[in-house]
């Protein structure tokens, strides 16, 4: 009979950390990108099977992919899909999330990340090769990077890539409209203000607000 | 024959049998106590990871949107960690020669994953979606906090269901509007700062929040609270 005395508290304790197993928090199945012991790779992420055509993925339209002229290696100067509010609506906020790290919401190239070291900052969006480039020519290199800049295939979708093409071409407007060309009833944007430098590039500050000696000093 | 016990054991055999009731509840309460504490629940505790990334660097230093990175936290349950692909994106070019950053460039060269500690991990029998509650207008940081001023990464909630409930038990109070989800300064409306939307102006989170919730179809808290809307 001692000898259970000293066993059954002992029992007690095993019993009761027996429900400290975490089987159910901790299922036997893979969460995204989880660790496998079983690929030699260790993900259990698997790349599909090379061919694989996912469903409505399957590339058709060779235009809405590549934006080069069916046929040709020439980029097109035409939208796969018609241009609404909703489009560049959506193109706004693609760009300010993916491109205006380096090209800024401007699009003039003054973005943050280049200013960290890189050995060039990108070209703004409105020089006068990049006004007359055509349209397919921006979704290429969205879709296959050009020099430093890399490809952005993975992280945004075609359609997405298509509608930051878009986009940038509204800015391209934007940046170089005159009054006549703003429709009638809209409201004319105040001018610009003068900026020391290049807008953007750093601690620019508008002339008009800027400390200077002009200042009208205090009646005394 | 002498007494075998004191006379004062009667008085302390009393207060031991009436005191088990209070004994036995304090432990209840400190079990309680414990499993709701960081030292379970792991709230508020930074993990080691492989590259101490600080996402206070790179989404208030440098302004980054949430989904540059975590690019699928829109259409699907899971957010997304990014490949190494993405991190080489800017470090081809800046901090290439960083030792901080060595196993980034090695995971590139070997073409192996980073194995990152998985900071905010729900039991497995749970069902979570992120895209739901984005298109709700639940903002990244309402579950996530502050983590443009985090520079290790922790989780902020305890993700015990009672904190879950907090808020399926009353959406309207955690709403915002869809535009300002992965807005990391976002504040509630108050007469000072109102929130405009729709051509109204809401200057408190009772009205915002109970516009949200018949705008963006909330479904009701009978239908949320349901077991099966998580346990499925």
């Amino acid at each position: 009979m001692a000898d259970l005395r000293k066993i059954a508290p002992l029992g007690t304790a095993v019993l009761l950390l027996a429900g400290c197993r975490q089987d159910m928090h901790n299922q036997p199945r893979f969460k995204p990108l989880a660790k496998s012991d079983f690929y030699t790779d260790l993900r259990s992420a698997r790349p599909p099977v090379e061919g694989t055509v996912a469903r409505g993925d399957l590339r058709a339209d060779s235009y809405l992919y590549s934006g080069m002229i069916p046929g040709s290696d020439t980029p097109g100067e035409y939208m796969p899909f018609p241009v609404n509010e909703e489009v560049l609506a959506r193109g706004r906020e693609r760009f300010n999330i993916y491109c205006t790290p380096c090209h800024s919401r401007l699009g003039d190239g003054n973005g943050i990340v280049p200013t960290r070291g890189f050995a060039r900052k990108p070209p703004s969006f409105h020089i006068d090769r990049l006004r007359k480039a055509p349209l397919g020519h921006f979704f290429d290199i969205i879709t296959h990077g050009f020099g430093i800049m890399p490809d952005y295939a993975a992280q945004i979708a075609p359609k997405d890539r298509w509608a930051i093409v878009a986009y940038i071409r509204a800015l391209q407007l934007s940046q170089n409209a005159s009054a006549d060309q703003i429709p009638r009833g809209q409201a004319m944007p105040s001018p610009m203000p003068k900026f020391r430098g290049d807008p953007g590039s750093g601690a620019t500050l508008p002339e008009s607000a800027a400390p200077s000696k002009a200042q009208p000093e205090e009646p005394k | 024959m002498a007494q075998i016990f004191h006379r004062s054991t009667n008085t302390i055999s009393r207060a031991t049998i009436f005191g088990a009731v209070f004994i036995v509840a304090f432990l209840f309460w400190a079990a309680a106590q414990v499993q709701r504490s960081p030292y379970v629940t792991y709230a508020g505790v930074v993990r080691p990871q492989p590259v101490p990334f600080s996402h206070q660097h790179h989404v208030a230093g440098l302004g980054i949107d949430c989904r540059y990175c975590h690019t699928s936290v829109e259409e699907s349950r899971f957010a997304g960690i990014p490949p190494t692909k993405t991190c080489m994106n800017c470090h081809a070019q800046v901090w290439t020669k960083a030792s901080l950053l060595e196993p980034v460039r090695e995971s590139l060269r070997t073409d192996k994953s980073l194995v990152w500690t998985r900071v905010n991990d729900l039991p497995d029998f749970v069902y979570f979606d992120h895209s739901i509650h984005i298109h709700k207008g639940v903002g990244c940081d309402t579950c996530h906090g502050p983590v443009d001023r985090m520079p290790m990464m922790y989780n902020y909630g305890s993700l015990l269901m009672e904190w879950c409930l907090n808020c399926h038990r009353a959406p309207e109070k955690n709403l915002r509007p869809r535009e300002q989800v992965f807005n990391m300064r976002y504040q509630q409306p108050s007469s000072d700062n109102p929130v405009l939307l729709d051509g109204r102006s809401f200057s408190d989170q009772d009205s915002l929040g109970t516009y949200l919730v018949t705008k963006y179809k909330v479904r009701t808290v009978a239908d949320i609270t349901s077991c099966d809307t998580c346990h499925r």
